[in-house]
C-alpha cells in the first residue's frame, strides 16, 4: 500500500438495539485496491456496511473511520454519499412510483452540487445512461420503471451496479451482490464492479462464497467474525475458507 | 435520527404562506340563526318565493336532524348560533361589472396568493369566478364561454338570471335534507358557481374557482351546481386557501354535478385550508357534501382531489350511476399532518346496467394525524353487470400518526364484480436510507418517495394543477419525517 489508505477503519465498535455488533474493527483500503470480506452470516459484515455508510439505526461506541481524509462518521449518510462512499445495498429497497432515471440524476445532481460542479445536460445523462444500461445488459423499459418496482432479484442487483457506475465513487461497498445470481448475471455484475477499476477507485465486496472471487481478483481477503477480523490473507485465503468453511479460524480463536 | 430531525424542522418550519387578513368592510348579519336570519339572506339576495321556501324547508329539518358523530373525528361541539351566515365585502357600486371595478384590497389578497386574476388567468386560458367570503367578484372569460354557449356565472347570478334551470336541478343531487351539513348550506348557503354546458358542447376552457374564506368568525356556505346535458363535457377545477385564524371556522359546502347523456364532467379540487398551528390550535372544519349523477347513458363523471389543509376534513365526493354504461371515478390523495383529521372517501351507487367505477385513494399520515378512507359501493340488483375496482393505500411518517380503512360494500347483483386492494405502508426507513445513501437530502427524498406514491392521482389532475399540487403536498410535508 502506498501512501495514505482511502478508508482508515480503527477499534470501530457499534451496537444496536443494546447488543454489540461491531467489536473492534481495524481495516485499511488504499485507493485502487479490490478488499474481499467474507464470514458467516451474523458474524457482522452487513452491518460494518451499514454504519459505514451512516445508518442510524446503529450506534457506534467506539473507533474511528478516516475516509479520503476527512472523519466520516461525523458526515450525514448523504454528505458521505455525495463525498463518494457508495453502498451497493444487500436488498435494494421498491420505491414506487419514482422514477429510475428520476433517482439516479438527483442523485448525480445532489453529489454535483456539492462538489460545485454544473447540473448534469438532460441528453448527456440519457446518453450515459443507456450506455452503462447496455453494459449492464438491462432493458430500456428500465428507464420508465420504478425505482427496483418489480425487478427480480437480478434485476435489482444490477441496478445497483449501473448506480454505482453513474455515481463513480471512490469507494464502492458491495454488500452480497452476488448472492441470488446465476452466473450468468454473476459475470455481468463482475464485469460492471471490475470496469470501476482504473488504480484509483477501491471496492470492498462483502460476500459469502468464492465464486465472485474468480471474477473479480481481491488484493485482500479478509475473514470476519463475531465483529471483527479475525483474519486476512491474499486470494489463497478465500480458496482455503471455501475448502475448510469457517470453523477452524473460530477454533483456532478459542485455542 | 433526532438531530436531523431538529434540524429539519428548524430549517422548514414553514409557517402557513397564506395567513394574512385583508381589511375590507364587512355588510354582515350578527351572529346567530333562526327563520328570520334564513329570510335575511334571501332577502339580501332578491331571490324568488321559490328558493325562500325552498331554504326554510331546509332549514325546518335541519331543526329536527343531529349533528353526525360516525366519523373517526373529534372536535369541540359547534355553537350553531355563534355563527354569521352572512358577510359580503363591499365594493364601491352594488356589484362589480367587469375585473376593473373590483376592490383593489381584493385583487392584491389574490395576488399574495399568487392568483393574479388579470394576466396568469388570462394567459392560462383559466376562467375565474373568484369567491371572496360569500359573494363573487369577479368573472372573467364570460363572453368566450357565452359565445360556445357555456353558462359560468356565481350562483346568485343563476338565480337571477336563469332561474328555471336552478329550480330543476337545485337539490336534486343532494336533497336538502340529505345530510345534517347539506340540510344547513340548503338554508343558508350564500353564494357558489353555477355551470351548464348545452347540449353537444365541449367547454372551450378548464373553469376554475378559488375560494377564500376571510371574515373573522364567518361560516362559509358554498354551493356549487354544474349541469352538462347531453354530449356536453366540462372540466372544472377548484382550489382553496385560507388566512390564519386561531379560531375555528366552519366550512359546510354542496356541489352538485348532473351528467345527461353521453356527458362528461371532471371535477378536480386542491383544498389548501389552514390546517392549524403544529399543536392543533386553530384551522377550518370542512364539512362537505359532494355529489354526482349520471343521471344519462355512458355519462361519466370523475372526481380527483388533493386534500392538504383543514383541521377536520369531513368530505366523500360520490357518484350515483343511474345511467346504463355510465362511469364514476374517484381520484384522491389525502394528506393530514400535526392534529389533522381526515375522514375521506367516496360513494359509488350502481343503479345502472353495465355501469362502471374506479375508486383510487392514497391516504398520508404524519405529526399525530390521523386519516380515515371510508368508502361505499354500492351495487343495487338492476345494475346487472356492474364493475368496481378499489385501491387504498396509506402512507405512514413516522410512528405517532394512524391510519384508518372502512371500505364498505353491498353487492346485490350476482353478476357484478367487485375488486378491492388495500395497503399501508410506513414511509420506509429503508427507502429513505435508500435516497440519502445515494446522495439525496432527506427533504427532497421525502417529496420524491411521497410524489411517487401519489402519482396515479397526480396524472388525473390538468397539467399545471398537477405541479401545483405536488408543491403544495411537499410544503405540508415538510419536516414530517425526522
Amino acid at each position: 500500500m502506498s501512501g495514505k489508505p482511502l478508508l482508515k477503519i480503527t477499534d470501530l465498535r457499534a451496537r444496536v438495539a443494546g447488543k454489540s455488533i461491531l467489536n473492534g474493527v481495524d481495516l485499511e483500503v488504499g485507493a485502487g485496491e479490490v478488499h474481499a470480506i467474507m464470514g458467516p452470516n451474523g458474524s457482522g459484515k452487513s452491518t460494518l456496511a451499514q454504519v459505514l455508510a451512516g445508518r442510524e439505526d446503529y450506534e457506534v461506541t467506539g473507533g474511528e473511520v478516516i475516509f479520503d481524509g476527512r472523519d466520516l462518521l461525523a458526515l450525514r449518510p448523504e454528505e458521505r454519499a455525495r463525498g463518494g462512499l457508495f453502498l451497493g445495498f444487500q436488498y435494494p429497497v421498491e420505491i414506487p412510483g419514482v422514477n429510475n432515471v428520476y433517482l439516479l440524476k438527483a442523485a448525480l445532481n445532489a453529489k454535483r452540487k456539492a462538489a460545485g460542479e454544473p447540473q448534469v445536460d438532460a441528453y448527456e445523462f440519457l446518453a450515459l445512461i443507456k450506455q452503462k444500461m447496455k453494459f449492464m445488459d438491462i432493458s430500456e423499459s428500465f428507464l420508465t420503471r420504478g425505482v427496483n418496482e418489480g425487478f427480480s432479484g437480478g434485476e435489482k442487483k444490477r441496478n445497483e451496479i449501473l448506480q454505482m457506475l453513474m455515481l463513480e465513487p471512490k469507494l464502492a461497498l458491495l454488500d452480497e451482490t452476488d448472492s441470488g445470481l446465476d452466473i450468468d448475471a454473476l459475470k455481468v455484475v463482475a464485469h460492471g464492479v471490475n470496469s470501476l477499476r482504473d488504480g484509483n477507485r477501491s471496492i470492498v465486496l462483502i460476500t459469502h462464497y468464492q465464486r465472485l472471487l474468480d471474477y473479480i481478483a481481491p488484493d485482500q481477503v479478509h475473514v470476519f467474525c463475531g465483529g471483527r477480523i479475525l483474519k486476512s490473507g491474499d486470494k489463497n485465503l478465500a480458496l482455503e475458507l471455501e475448502r475448510r468453511g469457517y470453523d477452524w479460524l473460530q477454533a483456532g480463536q478459542v485455542a | 435520527m433526532s438531530g436531523k430531525s431538529q434540524e429539519v424542522e428548524a430549517l422548514l418550519g414553514q409557517k402557513y404562506r397564506h395567513g394574512f387578513v385583508t381589511d375590507i368592510e364587512s355588510d354582515s348579519l350578527p351572529p346567530g340563526l333562526d327563520e328570520s336570519v334564513v329570510a335575511a339572506i334571501s332577502r339580501k339576495k332578491r331571490e324568488p318565493q321559490f328558493l325562500l321556501d325552498w331554504r326554510l324547508q331546509a332549514f325546518r329539518h335541519w331543526q329536527t336532524m343531529r349533528e353526525p358523530s360516525w366519523a373517526r373525528v373529534h372536535y369541540k361541539p359547534i355553537d350553531y348560533q355563534d355563527i354569521s351566515y352572512y358577510s359580503a365585502p363591499r365594493a364601491p357600486a352594488d356589484a362589480p361589472q367587469s375585473i376593473d371595478d373590483v376592490d383593489p384590497k381584493l385583487l392584491a389578497t389574490y395576488a399574495k396568493l399568487g392568483i393574479p386574476l388579470h394576466e396568469r388567468a388570462r394567459l392560462a386560458g383559466v376562467a375565474v369566478d373568484a369567491v371572496f367570503d360569500s359573494v363573487s367578484v369577479a368573472t372573467t372569460f364570460k363572453d368566450k364561454l357565452a359565445k360556445a354557449g357555456v353558462i359560468f356565472c356565481s350562483f346568485s347570478e343563476a338565480v337571477r338570471e336563469h332561474p328555471q334551470l336552478i329550480e330543476r336541478y337545485l337539490g336534486s343531487v343532494v336533497p336538502a335534507g340529505d345530510n345534517f351539513f347539506a340540510a344547513l348550506n340548503s338554508a343558508v348557503f350564500s353564494d357558489g358557481s353555477f355551470v351548464y354546458v348545452p347540449a353537444g358542447v365541449r367547454c372551450p376552457m378548464e373553469l376554475s374557482t378559488y375560494f377564500r374564506i376571510n371574515a373573522a368568525k364567518t361560516g362559509q356556505f358554498e354551493r356549487t351546481l354544474i349541469i352538462a346535458a347531453e354530449g356536453a363535457s366540462v372540466s372544472y377545477l377548484e382550489g382553496c386557501t385560507a388566512p390564519m385564524r386561531d379560531e375555528n371556522q366552519l366550512h359546510a359546502a354542496v356541489v352538485e354535478l348532473v351528467a345527461l347523456d353521453d356527458a362528461r364532467i371532471k371535477y378536480s379540487t386542491v383544498q389548501n385550508w389552514y390546517p392549524g398551528d403544529e399543536r392543533g390550535v386553530g384551522g377550518i372544519f370542512n364539512f362537505v357534501t359532494k355529489r354526482g349523477e349520471c343521471r344519462g347513458r355512458n355519462s361519466k363523471i370523475s372526481w380527483t382531489q388533493v386534500e392538504t389543509g383543514s383541521a377536520i376534513t369531513w368530505k366523500y365526493p360520490s357518484c350515483v350511476l343511474r345511467g346504463e354504461n355510465s362511469v364514476g371515478e374517484f381520484y384522491s390523495v389525502a394528506v393530514a399532518n400535526n392534529y389533522q383529521q381526515a375522514d375521506t372517501g367516496t360513494k359509488m351507487i350502481h343503479l345502472g346496467r353495465n355501469t362502471r367505477s374506479t375508486i383510487v385513494s392514497k391516504g398520508i399520515s404524519a405529526g399525530h394525524a390521523a386519516n380515515t378512507y371510508r368508502g361505499l359501493v354500492k351495487i343495487l340488483p338492476s345494475a346487472a353487470g356492474a364493475r368496481n375496482f378499489t385501491q387504498c393505500d396509506s402512507l405512514l411518517m413516522g410512528s405517532r400518526c394512524a391510519a384508518h380503512t372502512f371500505p364498505y360494500m353491498e353487492v346485490r347483483n350476482p353478476s357484478a364484480t367487485v375488486e378491492h386492494e388495500a395497503s399501508t405502508s410506513k414511509i420506509g426507513e429503508d427507502q429513505l436510507f435508500y435516497c440519502l445513501q445515494r446522495g439525496i437530502s432527506a427533504e427532497d427524498a421525502v417529496n420524491m418517495i411521497v410524489s411517487g406514491f401519489c402519482k396515479t392521482v397526480f396524472k388525473e389532475l390538468p397539467m399545471e394543477f398537477a405541479v401545483e399540487a405536488q408543491n403544495l403536498l411537499c410544503v405540508s410535508l415538510e419536516g414530517a419525517v425526522g
